[in-house]
């Protein structure tokens, strides 16, 4: 599956969410993401971030609007052809939501055997993506015996192992010293520079200096602020091979 | 900082897996597939022969067994009970005056092994049939002597019985074939096919291989049932992880593989115990009955047709608790998206 005949990556047109019968939570949200580009989704508590990502990583689907993913229109893709969607996208959860039975290793390795990749092919990556978030020494450890920073770089480790053409994270420094924070920035944008489209929520203002080609998505009360109209009609860019 | 070493030679996810090279062959995916599913086996804890579902199939299997042994059992003291009495008649010569008894059922022997397909013809001694009138007269009943002084029993008027074969069943129209015939000689002979007097017997045996089937049905019913609570549960349990391999991209087929798997395991630990236990209570039975060395019990004896019947139920067991398994986590998953 390729990307939209346009090139974008992600296309948001007019979405609305609601959770049952409350108010919406998202209205009217438009925006396109094409490849290559960094994004930082910020807002106040409550605004929205979080329900915005649920429905980028195709957790939700939308109660209104349309939404577009590698050029496939997701809220009437059948569920069953939702996997494949799902397998390009590398996902940091706020919770980290790592398997608590399964060791470190086990856990970044999870993407590759949920996609099938031969246990001869994945335990190579694996080794140097934890000794790449410097935990080399921590590979057999269960989550409940590492600490809430460990824990958030093997969530990010499993996000990205996977060289996802679209990496959402969300809060993903949170629980890191500011040093690992900068590091693990700086492993989004290497990511990026291979052509990965990021999108990280944050309320660490200085996070947001650390990238100056990003641009910034700004949630207020469920609406995305976009006076130029640069998120729903972002310029073309050069990007890194995909 | 640079992305990890092996990071940019790696292929996405979503890139279709080619050939690896010279060791691509049936045999090495063969292993990779089974380190594979082995791994992917472990993404939900595998709590083997902890939960009730192992010891709950080991009972079922084990009633189930011994319900389908006595179903057959019962099939086979019928069938061998048919297939002796299927040809087989009965001649009763009523007839006061002893002597007179005697002569007609000579003449009536006489007649009926001269009628074509009518074999084994013999004349019940009258030994025997003191024998069957023993339990209701006793023993002494020799000596009991009538108001004359004489032997009351001498005189009672048992009927002579002469046993017969017939070549086919003893169907209505030859028993009314071989009376109009005996008729003729000696009206005082009554005709009777031997499965008659056993028909009650069979209506039983064939009632109670009845209850034995539904009971089998019930039993396999509520194995479905508990395989179908485990499973809810275990699904429960490990929602979040189910949640995190389906956000990851793993489809409903692969994660209900992991619980069908986990069950199949658990299914055939317990049926081969509710087997082994069935086996040897069901042997000792038999072992029981076949000293009782009654004709209609011992034809109940199973044979290896049998215990392959009987082994059928544990491999259906498995079959039924892994498609149970399936059916409830793929039922569950189309709620999530």
């Amino acid at each position: 599956m390729t990307a939209a005949a346009g090139g974008e990556i992600v296309q948001f047109d007019n979405v609305g969410l609601r959770y049952e019968s409350s108010r919406e939570v998202l209205s009217d949200v438009s925006f396109t993401l094409y490849p290559g580009s960094f994004y930082f989704l910020t807002g106040a508590s409550g605004a929205g971030k979080t329900s915005l990502l649920r429905l980028l990583y195709l957790a939700q689907r939308p109660s209104r609007g349309v939404v577009r993913m590698f050029g496939t229109d997701t809220i009437t893709l059948p569920r069953d052809r939702l996997p494949l969607l799902r397998r390009r996208l590398g996902v940091v959860f706020q919770d980290f939501r790592l398997v608590p039975h399964l060791s470190a290793f086990d856990n970044v390795a999870l993407p590759l055997r949920v996609a099938g990749v031969a246990e001869s092919e994945l335990a190579q990556p694996v080794r140097d993506m934890l000794e790449w978030v410097g935990l080399a020494d921590r590979m057999a450890a269960r989550p409940a015996t590492l600490s809430g920073g460990e824990q958030q770089r093997v969530a990010i480790a499993r996000a990205v192992i996977g060289r996802p053409q679209l990496l959402v994270a969300d809060e993903p420094t949170g629980n890191v010293d500011p040093e690992m924070a900068v590091k693990l920035l700086r492993l989004f944008e290497a990511m990026n520079r291979l052509g990965t489209t990021v999108v990280v929520a944050t309320h660490d203002a200085h996070l947001l200096r650390q990238v100056p080609d990003s641009l910034i998505m700004r949630l207020d009360r469920g609406r995305l602020s976009d006076p130029t109209g640069a998120l729903r009609y972002p310029p073309r860019r050069a990007v890194g091979p995909l | 900082m640079d992305e990890p070493d092996s990071f940019a030679t790696q292929r996405r996810l979503s890139e279709p897996a080619g050939p690896t090279g010279p060791e691509d062959n049936a045999g090495t995916d063969r292993r990779r597939w089974s380190r594979q599913e082995r791994a992917q086996a472990q993404i939900v804890p595998q709590e083997r022969l902890q939960g009730p579902i192992p010891w709950v199939i080991a009972i079922m299997v084990g009633l189930m067994v011994i319900a389908a042994a006595g179903a057959l059992a019962l099939r086979n003291t019928g069938r061998a009970a048919t297939s002796d009495l299927a040809g087989g008649i009965t001649v009763q010569i009523v007839e006061a005056r002893p002597e007179v008894r005697a002569r007609l059922a000579e003449r009536a022997a006489l007649v009926l092994r001269e009628q074509p397909g009518v074999s084994d013809v013999e004349l019940v001694p009258q030994g025997e049939l003191d024998a069957l009138v023993e339990p209701w007269l006793g023993q002494d009943a020799p000596e009991i002597e009538d108001s004359a002084g004489g032997s009351a029993y001498a005189d009672l008027p048992v009927p002579a019985l002469i046993d017969a074969r017939l070549a086919g069943p003893a169907d209505p129209a030859r028993l009314a074939a071989l009376r109009a015939v005996l008729q003729r000689e000696v009206p005082a002979a009554r005709v009777d096919a031997q499965s008659t007097w056993l028909t009650p017997v069979f209506g039983a045996i064939e009632s109670l291989t009845w209850l034995a089937l539904a009971l089998i049905v019930l039993l396999g019913l509520a194995t479905g049932a508990a395989v179908l609570l485990a499973a809810r549960t275990a699904l429960g349990n490990n929602r979040g992880t189910i949640e995190i391999v389906h956000l990851l991209g793993g489809t409903d087929a692969q994660i209900a593989q992991i619980f069908q798997r986990s069950t199949a395991i658990d299914a055939a630990g317990g049926s081969i115990a509710g087997f082994a236990a069935a086996w040897i209570v069901v042997v000792l039975l038999g072992r029981t009955f076949g000293a009782l060395q009654a004709g209609l019990v011992t034809g109940g004896a199973l044979g290896w047709s049998d215990w392959a019947v009987l082994a059928l139920i544990p491999v259906g067991a498995v079959a039924l608790a892994t498609l149970t398994a399936r059916w409830t986590v793929m039922r569950a998953l189309k709620g999530m998206l």
